[in-house]
C-alpha cells in the first residue's frame, strides 16, 4: 500500500506558484527523494506533506487517508529539520523525548525508546548534554533521534545535511541510508545536492518550477534521462551538450559537428530521425576515455587536443573543444599530462542522448 | 631601550581614571538613597541638625512602627498587589497578543505600530474621561479598577516589546513541535515562552515599575480603600510641615520590594535588555 499519495497537488504564496499540480505515490518502505535547484518546490511540497502548509488544490493522503485539511501532530509524521531545530533549554535525552511527552507516553517507555534511539545513533554519552555543548554532527545525530524515537509512519528530511562540513556530511549520509535499512520506515527527503540523491535514493523525484520534470530510480535518471534538465542536473561532472546535426550515411546515422567532424550512431537510436535535423548530442564525461586500440561497436574515436588538465586523484578532468563547445572527458590520471597534449579518445556512443533543442525533451 | 608611555596613557594611571570615575558617579547616585534610608532611621532632632548628621548614633525603629501601628504601612501592600497582579495579567494577555501579530500577521503590517502608539499619550490627558467612566462603573477605590487600568496601560508596551523577542525565534523550533505533537497552545507555552525568557522577565520588571511608581491614577481613582504608598506619601506633605521622617520611611519601604524584585532578576533583566538592545 502506498503510505503516501499526491493529486494534483497546488500550492501558491502570493502570486507565486510554488507547487503546480504534482503527482506522486509513495510507496511503503520506499526511500524517496525530492531533488531540485532552489525555487523548485521541493521544500514546499515536503512542509504540505507535513502540514506546516496547507494546500491550495489537490488531495494529500498518508496511509489511505486524506489529511489535506489534518493537523500537523495527527499526520503520524515525523520530521527532521535543516538547523535541527534542538531545543537549547533542554538537554540531548529531553530534546529526544519532548514528541513522547508531547504525546504522553509512559514515563518507563520514553526511557526504553529513547535509550535504544541513542544507542542506535551511538549518541548514549551525550544524553544529559545541552545542544550549545555539541558539534553540528552531533546535534543532527540528535536531531534524527527525536524523529526515530516516535515510531512515525512517514519520515521528513528537509535537507538535513547541508549545514555540516564535506566530510560529516559523508558520514551521516551513509548514516541515514543504514538507518533506513534497519528501521524499513517510509523516508521523504529533500536535497538540492544530487550526490545525496543518487547515493540515498531508492526513487528520485527530480522537482523543476514546481512541477515533477522526471521520477524514477537513480539510475533511470542518470542513465535514461527524459529532458536536458535532467541530463544536466544528475552527474558530476555535467553531461556535455554538443549542438549538431543528423545525417544519413549510408544505412545508418551519423551526428555532425560545426567543425566537420562526423561520429556515427549505434544502430538502435533512430527513432523520429530526419536527415539534417538539428540536435543537442549529450554525453557524460565519464563515457569519453582514453582509446585503447580494440574497436567496441557503438563506440567512437576521435583525436583531440587538450586545453585543460584538472586533475582530482586517481582521475583527471580534461577539456576539449568539439562542435564549438568546451567538452569535458574523465579520464584516468595517468592518461594525460598537460594542456596541449594530442590524443585519441573513446566516445561511447551507446550511452549518449540525443536532445531536440526546441522542445529539451530526449529524443 | 622601550620608550616609556606618557603619564595618562600607562596602563596604571587609566586604571586608576576609571576607578575614580566610577566611585564618583556611585556616589553620585546612591547618595540619595543612603541620605533617604537614613533619614528614616534617625530621631527629630537628628534629621534637622545642622551641620547634618551623616550617620545616626543609635538606629530608631519608631518611625516604622507609627507606619504600621497607623495601619499607613498596608499602602505598600495595596501597590503590590495592584502592580503584581496587574503585571502578570499584562505579561499573559501581551505575550500572546504578540505571538500572534509575529506568527498570524495578525492585523497586517500596522497594528502593532498603531498599538505602541497607544501608549504615546500623555496620561494626564485621560485621567478625567477615566475618571467620570470610573464613578459610572462604580469602580474608583477598588482594587479590580486599578488593575484593570494598569494593565491596559501596560500591555501596549508588553506587546510591542515581546514581539521583538518572539520575530528573533527560529520558526523551525515551533514546526518541529507542532510535528512533534503539541497544539498552538502546548508551542506557546512549551517552546515560546522558555525560549523568550530573559525578555519575558525585563519586560515584567519594567511593567511592574510602571504600576509600582504610578502616581497620577492612584491619585485620582483612589479614595480610602486601595490608596498605593506613591499616594499615601504625599499624605505627610503638610501646609505647616512635613513628616520627613515618616516621608523618609514610607518611601523605604515601597523602595525594598523593587530592589528585590529588581535583584532577583538581574540576571535575565541584563540579557533580555542586551537581547533588544542588539536587535536594534
Amino acid at each position: 500500500m502506498a503510505d503516501l499519495k499526491i493529486t494534483n497537488l497546488h500550492k501558491h504564496y502570493g502570486g507565486v506558484q510554488a507547487v503546480r499540480g504534482i503527482d506522486l505515490e509513495v510507496a511503503s518502505g520506499e526511500f524517496t527523494v525530492l531533488v531540485g535547484p532552489s525555487g523548485c518546490g521541493k521544500s514546499t511540497l515536503l512542509r504540505t506533506i507535513a502540514g506546516l502548509e496547507t494546500p491550495d488544490g489537490g488531495t494529500l493522503e498518508i496511509g489511505g487517508r486524506v489529511v489535506n485539511y489534518v493537523r500537523p501532530r495527527d499526520r503520524d509524521i515525523a520530521m527532521v529539520f535543516q538547523n535541527y531545530a534542538l531545543y537549547p533549554y533542554m538537554n540531548v535525552f529531553e530534546n529526544i523525548a519532548f514528541g513522547l511527552r508531547a504525546r504522553k507516553t509512559p514515563q518507563a517507555e520514553i526511557e526504553t525508546r529513547v535509550r535504544r534511539a541513542a544507542d542506535m545513533l551511538g549518541i548514549t554519552p551525550l544524553l544529559d548534554r545541552l545542544p550549545r555543548q555539541l558539534s553540528g554532527g552531533q546535534r543532527q545525530r540528535v536531531a534524527i533521534g527525536r524523529a526515530i524515537v516516535r515510531n512515525a509512519r512517514l519520515f521528513l528530511f528537509d535537507e538535513p545535511l547541508s549545514n555540516l562540513d564535506a566530510q560529516l556530511r559523508d558520514e551521516m549520509r551513509s548514516e541515514i541510508k543504514r538507518l533506513h535499512q534497519e528501521l524499513g520506515t517510509t523516508m521523504i527527503y529533500v536535497t538540492h545536492d544530487q550526490i545525496e540523491a543518487m547515493t540515498l535514493a531508492d526513487r528520485i523525484v527530480l522537482l523543476r518550477e514546481g512541477l515533477i520534470e522526471q521520477a524514477g530510480t537513480p539510475l533511470d535518471l542518470y542513465e535514461r534521462p527524459a529532458t536536458r534538465f535532467v541530463a544536466g542536473f544528475l552527474g558530476s561532472p555535467q553531461m556535455n551538450f554538443i549542438p549538431a546535426q543528423l545525417t544519413q550515411s549510408g544505412g545508418g546515422w551519423a551526428i555532425k559537428f560545426g567543425d566537420n567532424i562526423s561520429l556515427a550512431l549505434p544502430p538502435r537510436q533512430r527513432n523520429g530521425f530526419s536527415d539534417g535535423q538539428s540536435v543537442v548530442l549529450g554525453l557524460r564525461p565519464q563515457y569519453v576515455t582514453r582509446a585503447n586500440g580494440s574497436d567496441r561497436p557503438g563506440h567512437q574515436r576521435l583525436g583531440v587536443t587538450v586545453e585543460l588538465v584538472q586533475p582530482t586523484g586517481s582521475r583527471a578532468y580534461i577539456t576539449f573543444p568539439l562542435g564549438g563547445v568546451p567538452t569535458v572527458a574523465e579520464l584516468e590520471s595517468h592518461d594525460v599530462q598537460r594542456p596541449g597534449e594530442r590524443i585519441d579518445l573513446d566516445l561511447d556512443m551507446n550511452r549518449a542522448v540525443l536532445i531536440d533543442p526546441e522542445s529539451n525533451r530526449v529524443i | 631601550m622601550t620608550p616609556q608611555a606618557p603619564f595618562l596613557r600607562r596602563p596604571g594611571t587609566v586604571l586608576a581614571l576609571r576607578y575614580l570615575a566610577v566611585l564618583a558617579l556611585t556616589i553620585v547616585f546612591l547618595f540619595p538613597v543612603y541620605w533617604l534610608f537614613i533619614i528614616s532611621f534617625k530621631t527629630p532632632e537628628e534629621i534637622f541638625a545642622f551641620p547634618p548628621v551623616w550617620y545616626p548614633e543609635s538606629i530608631q525603629f519608631a518611625n516604622y512602627r507609627v507606619l504600621f501601628k497607623d495601619g499607613d504601612a498596608v499602602t505598600v501592600w495595596n501597590s503590590l498587589v495592584l502592580a503584581g497582579v496587574s503585571t502578570v495579567i499584562a505579561m499573559v494577555l501581551g505575550t500572546i497578543c504578540a505571538y500572534s501579530l509575529v506568527r498570524f500577521k495578525t492585523g497586517g503590517e500596522n497594528l502593532a505600530v498603531w498599538i505602541i502608539s497607544q501608549r504615546m499619550m500623555p496620561p494626564i490627558a485621560i485621567a478625567f474621561p477615566i475618571f467620570l467612566l470610573y464613578v459610572f462603573f462604580g469602580w474608583v477605590d477598588s482594587y479590580h479598577g486599578l488593575i484593570i487600568l494598569y494593565t491596559a496601560f501596560s500591555l501596549p508596551y508588553v506587546i510591542w516589546m515581546m514581539r521583538g523577542y518572539i520575530e528573533d525565534l527560529p520558526l523551525e523550533l515551533e514546526e518541529s513541535a507542532l510535528v512533534d505533537g503539541c497544539t498552538r497552545w502546548e508551542v506557546l507555552w512549551k517552546v515560546v515562552f522558555p525560549m523568550v525568557r530573559s525578555g519575558l522577565f525585563a519586560t515584567a520588571v519594567f511593567t511592574f515599575v510602571f504600576a509600582w511608581n504610578d502616581f497620577l491614577f492612584a491619585l485620582v481613582l483612589t479614595r480610602t480603600e486601595v490608596i498605593t504608598y506613591t499616594v499615601q506619601v504625599t499624605h505627610y506633605f503638610g501646609g505647616q510641615s512635613n513628616f520627613w521622617a515618616k516621608i523618609a520611611a514610607m518611601s523605604v519601604l515601597g523602595t525594598i520590594p523593587v530592589f528585590f524584585t529588581v535583584a532577583t532578576l538581574q540576571r535575565y533583566l541584563v540579557r533580555g535588555i542586551s537581547m533588544g538592545a542588539v536587535k536594534g
